[in-house]
């Protein structure tokens, strides 16, 4: 190494030229990529919805969203109505399903009301309702979206993760996890609310009985696994005055 | 290898049998505990490695007469992670799916100690080319333990191999599990990992005596 690069005034000069470049640059890419990235994120919301109502391309083992290029047909196609919920209104808005539930359960910290989206879907003559859900995993954010049906008989879900382990907590985001829970009742046979825990030492692997209120662990993701019953158990339960008053 | 030269080749050859990164200088073994509980997961994280650190070893090595040496740790960091930053930005932006597969890994790869101390050792004392060999070898033969691992992991520990169900299904009973074989759900844990990792290490050091260091 030569002289000149030993002194203080090159080694603090390098620095800052080196953190301009390197921070303008990133920053550059950044915001040039904003649109795309958002853009992505908004159609894997509409995918992760339909997925949850049956519509995907799934085969026998894997998870297959429908296509990107047709998720906004699809999701015009499936999703009758989009309604929010903030305490006793119910309003109508067609673009629910952007609301962030992030921000949403910070605003319920905050003392505010929360308004909580709620998307019906229509296939083969059944009607869907399907709730976001969002929680803590291991590591970092999980959140899910459960489509149920209108006695809050789980019809279908979908879950995901920010950063769980791979091949331990990630695996909720596999078929043999999430098709576990279609069929699970959510409330008891007088109407109170249950939900769902993920259990282990489930006597009951093959998941037969439906109205257990619990499904098979994974193994290796304990933690995860709490997250996803501490979220269905914590945000469903806010959906139950609404589906109380679907039956008046 | 007819294009490169012997020197050339053996950057490459070394790290991954002789010279490997896990086994022999005892780096990256964070990361191949954490995630080779499944075939597929190691796989992409080898090739994740694979292109920061060939990419890495290269700008750092172009860096290397200008880099003030008080700083270098700093400004090899500065590298790494805008490198990683920089790919995770375009593949969310034009790869959505597939960043969903790699999410957690883009993370663990600045981490990754094999990185920095290819960056320090190599990368800066010797020109781009030769740099970029460096990188691809180790990188390789830290993919290769990866891999080795994975596939026991997942194989003992779930009965599949990247999700796919070869021994049979265990619920069903059917195949190997109708004679009573069980999945070791021990080894889906991490400390099951350390003991894969040393058993290779043990196979190698006696394959190769000249690799057993003096007590």
């Amino acid at each position: 190494m030569s002289k000149k690069t030993e002194g203080n005034v090159y080694t603090i000069g390098f620095a800052i030229v080196m953190v301009m470049v390197v921070g303008s640059l990133l920053a550059f890419l950044a915001s040039s990529l904003k649109p795309n990235i958002k853009e992505n994120e908004r159609i894997e919301k509409q995918q992760n919805i339909l997925y949850a109502m049956g519509v995907n391309e799934n085969d026998e083992t894997s998870a297959k969203f429908v296509s990107t290029d047709i998720a906004g047909q699809e999701f015009a196609k499936y999703i009758k109505k989009q309604v929010v919920i903030e305490g006793d209104k119910i309003n109508e808005d067609e673009n629910a399903y952007l609301i962030d539930v992030k921000k949403e359960k910070d605003r319920a910290k905050n003392g505010e009301t929360r308004r909580l989206p709620l998307f019906v879907g229509e296939k083969d003559g059944k009607t869907f309702y399907v709730a976001p859900i969002r929680g803590k995993g291991l590591w970092d954010a999980i959140w899910g979206y459960v489509a149920m049906d209108e006695n809050m008989v789980v019809q279908g879900a979908y879950f995901d993760h920010k950063g769980e382990t791979p091949g331990l907590g990630s695996n909720i985001k596999e078929r043999f996890f999430m098709d576990d829970f279609i069929g699970e009742h959510l409330l008891t046979e007088s109407g109170e609310f249950k939900g769902i825990t993920v259990a282990k030492g489930n006597n009951d692997p093959k998941n037969e009985d439906k109205t257990d209120y619990e499904v098979d662990a994974l193994a290796g993701a304990t933690i995860t696994g709490d997250g996803v019953s501490a979220m269905i158990k914590g945000d469903l339960a806010l959906y139950v005055p609404y589906f109380k008053s679907l039956k008046k | 290898m007819g294009i490169l030269s012997k020197k050339d080749a053996a950057l490459i050859k070394d790290p991954l049998f002789d010279n490997n990164p896990i086994t022999i200088q005892v780096l990256g073994i964070c990361s191949a505990l954490a995630i080779t509980a499944e075939l597929k997961a190691s796989i992409v994280m080898s090739l994740s490695v694979l292109f920061v650190l060939g990419v890495g070893n290269v700008v750092i090595s172009l860096m290397r007469n200008i880099i003030p040496s008080k700083i270098r740790i700093i400004v090899q960091l500065i590298v790494v992670a805008s490198l990683v930053i920089i790919v995770d930005l375009v593949l969310k932006a034009f790869a959505y799916e597939l960043s969903k597969t790699l999410s957690v890994f883009v993370g663990l790869i600045i981490t990754n100690c094999i990185i920095m101390g290819r960056f320090e050792a190599f990368a800066l004392g010797n020109g781009p080319w030769k740099a970029f060999l460096d990188g691809i070898g180790n990188a390789l033969g830290y993919g290769v333990i990866l891999i080795i691992v994975g596939f026991f992991r997942e194989l003992l520990g779930s009965g599949t191999l990247l999700g796919f169900k070869v021994l049979g299904d265990p619920i069903e009973k059917t195949g190997l599990y109708a004679l009573g074989y069980e999945n070791n759900g021990f080894m889906l844990l991490s400390p099951m990992a350390l003991i894969v990792v040393g058993i290779i290490i043990w196979v190698q050091r006696s394959k190769n005596k000249a690799l057993i260091e003096e007590a």
